[in-house]
């Protein structure tokens, strides 16, 4: 991806093309499901927010809304951190993910970002249980020194509540 | 034999306190208890905020019931079963909104916002019989709502709202009151599930023994990787509270103020409201709402979490799955820099994406795997802390006191449940 370092963010769409974040969003999902959280957190820009907001409200804002998760750059740091980690309970042992990320469009331009959408569902495996997260991802993708990287990465599932999943306890 | 004889062996003299896990996996207690324990007690509906104006409804379930809540055209505050008197379908459809009237879509009955019956297409073809003015919408028996929280029962005859809160009541105010402003349920809601009996959860809202343990990651990876200090919740300097019963099964755990998220982010700004609560209320009580914090739990499956400002409520779906909701419940005159750091504080412990609720879906879902092994393993333990006279947060009295009044309905004794260890026992003076 060394050739893209000759684009101008600014100028929006055509910058970043559809083929690149494709394949941006496949390589992160290989990431996620291996468990590679470390090299992953690298694809989040340091004023990067991870946001999934409740189920009942998808539209609205973290500043003004209670969400699932409204991790900024050092909450995420955190959360990888957590799950790395021995006493995350809820992922000790570690689920089994297998994700598919289709479907994606380029909305638009904000900025130097570029406003992508895609739609997923993830398979989660664990004790006995299965559970499937279905929804759409509307992602702010700017272009860092090594290709790719979040500022906002937002998840938006689709099931009406998270039952019977119970709880979202890795990253989705 | 009675399905729910000898499931609690209380023995206060020799300090022993088992639960038999049988009450956690047999389908015919929970059969007794949708008699015994929901439909005789008051339920958690919603909060007036929900209903912004004349003609606002929500619909839920409560207490295994579709319900309608509405304010009606006169203001008036309705609850309603919502299933049609004609066929029963469900009535209205929509989670919340407005409305002037309700159609049943099925044979397009309608019905204003006081219930009363408005529309009924074909209706000279009923006989004289048919009393249209009986034909409205049924209220829930009971709806009652204490300073915008909105209760309903489905016994006719329970006492009043407040004589049920009883001394639960002064630390629900202090719920409502710590911002020194009328408070609103925050827009996003929190809707998931356990895979766990209700009552594990009862026990573990109330549980500060689990904290350290089951929420190790919170405390000693979270805290310290945003810069906190977290000594005063865990080691030698850890800052101690009380475990109280608080009469008919209603308890709490309470401890003095601790280094939270938000009190580290937004330190001014609660200084200031700290401040307003002395004019408001004068010093003592202001330094009893502001300066602890409270898990309060109404009887039968209500907690307010003060550290997070969240009003949970959960029911039963079988023996071994819950339902459960959760709300922030937050002042109205928050400044939007102060009400995000409040969101952010809530999400950062709790719900079902937060670094500690999922650690306790796993841990309550474990029990309940556990408890196959009931005939080898009958009884789970809950006696922590009673010989002691002041028990703390990480002693179980809060929980003893929800099973005591628990047992005392599911035997059929309404009237009032010495829920303490000992007689003397009572709130310590703050």
């Amino acid at each position: 991806m060394a050739e893209a370092h000759e684009m101008t963010p600014a100028a929006g769409q055509g910058a970043i093309a559809l083929a690149e974040v494709e394949r941006f969003l496949v390589e992160e999902a290989a990431l996620l499901d291996e468990w590679r959280l470390e090299e992953w957190l690298e694809l989040v820009a340091e004023d990067g927010r991870y946001l999934v907001p409740s189920l009942d409200s998808p539209d609205s804002d973290h500043r003004t809304a209670l969400f699932l998760i409204a991790d900024d750059r050092r909450n995420l740091a955190s959360r990888v951190r957590q799950l790395l980690g021995k006493t995350a309970w809820s992922e000790n042992p570690r689920s089994r993910t297998r994700r598919l990320v289709t479907n994606v469009r380029i909305l638009g331009s904000d900025g130097d970002a570029v406003k992508a959408t895609a739609n997923f569902a993830v398979w989660r495996f664990q004790h006995g249980d299965t559970d499937v997260y279905v929804g759409r991802y509307i992602h702010l993708l700017v272009r860092g020194p090594q290709g790719l990287l979040f500022r906002e990465r937002r998840t938006v599932m689709d099931m009406e509540a998270l039952r019977p999943h119970g709880k979202l306890s890795f990253i989705l | 034999m009675d399905s729910s004889a000898d499931l609690i062996l209380d023995d206060r003299a020799r300090g022993v306190f088992r639960v038999n896990r049988r009450a956690f996996t047999d389908p015919e207690i929970l059969e007794k208890e949708r008699r015994e324990v929901f439909d005789k007690c008051w339920l958690y509906a919603g909060h007036e905020s929900e209903l912004a104006g004349p003609g606002a409804f929500f619909t839920r379930q409560v207490g295994g019931r579709p319900v309608i809540v509405a304010r009606g055209a006169d203001d008036r505050i309705r609850g309603f079963l919502n299933t049609c008197p004609h066929r029963g379908n469900i009535v209205c459809r929509e989670g919340h909104g407005t409305a002037r009237t309700f159609t049943c879509f099925y044979h397009a009955w309608s019905f204003n916002t006081a219930g009363e019956l408005v529309g009924l297409p074909g209706a000279e073809s009923y006989t004289a019989a048919f009393d249209r003015s009986a034909m409205g919408l049924r209220q829930v028996p009971k709806l009652e709502n204490y300073r915008g929280m909105i209760f309903i029962s489905y016994d006719s005859g329970i006492c009043s709202l407040p004589d049920y809160l009883g001394e639960a009541q002064e630390y629900l105010d202090y719920m409502i009151d710590f911002g020194g402003a009328e408070v609103e349920i925050a827009q996003g809601a929190q809707a998931y599930s356990m895979k766990a009996n209700w009552k594990l959860l009862v026990e573990n809202s109330i549980d500060g023994y689990h904290a350290m343990s089951t929420h190790n990651r919170y405390f000693r990876q979270y805290l310290p990787d945003i810069g906190m200090d977290a000594a005063g919740w865990s080691g030698p300097k850890r800052i101690m509270g009380i475990g109280a019963a608080l009469g008919n099964g209603h308890s709490m755990v309470q401890a003095p103020q601790r280094p939270t998220p938000l009190r580290g982010s937004a330190k001014a700004e609660l200084e200031q409201i700290r401040a307003n609560l002395v004019d408001k209320f004068g010093p003592d009580r202001a330094h009893r709402i502001a300066d602890y914090t409270r898990n309060l739990f109404i009887f039968p499956n209500l907690i307010l979490i003060s550290l997070w400002h969240t009003v949970r409520t959960f029911y039963p779906v079988a023996p071994d799955y819950m339902e459960i909701n959760a709300w922030a419940l937050l002042p109205k005159n928050d400044s939007p820099e102060l009400r995000q750091k409040r969101y952010e504080n809530f999400i950062s412990f709790l719900g079902p994406a937060g670094f500690g609720t999922p650690d306790d879906v796993t841990g309550l879902e474990g029990c309940q795997r556990g408890f196959a092994t009931q005939q080898e393993f009958p009884w789970s333990d809950i006696s922590r802390g009673m010989g002691e006279a002041a028990p703390t947060t990480t002693d179980e009295l809060q929980m003893r006191a929800f099973w005591r009044r628990w047992n005392a309905l599911m035997e059929g004794r309404s009237g009032p449940t010495d829920c303490r260890d000992r007689p003397e026992q009572s709130v310590a003076a703050e």
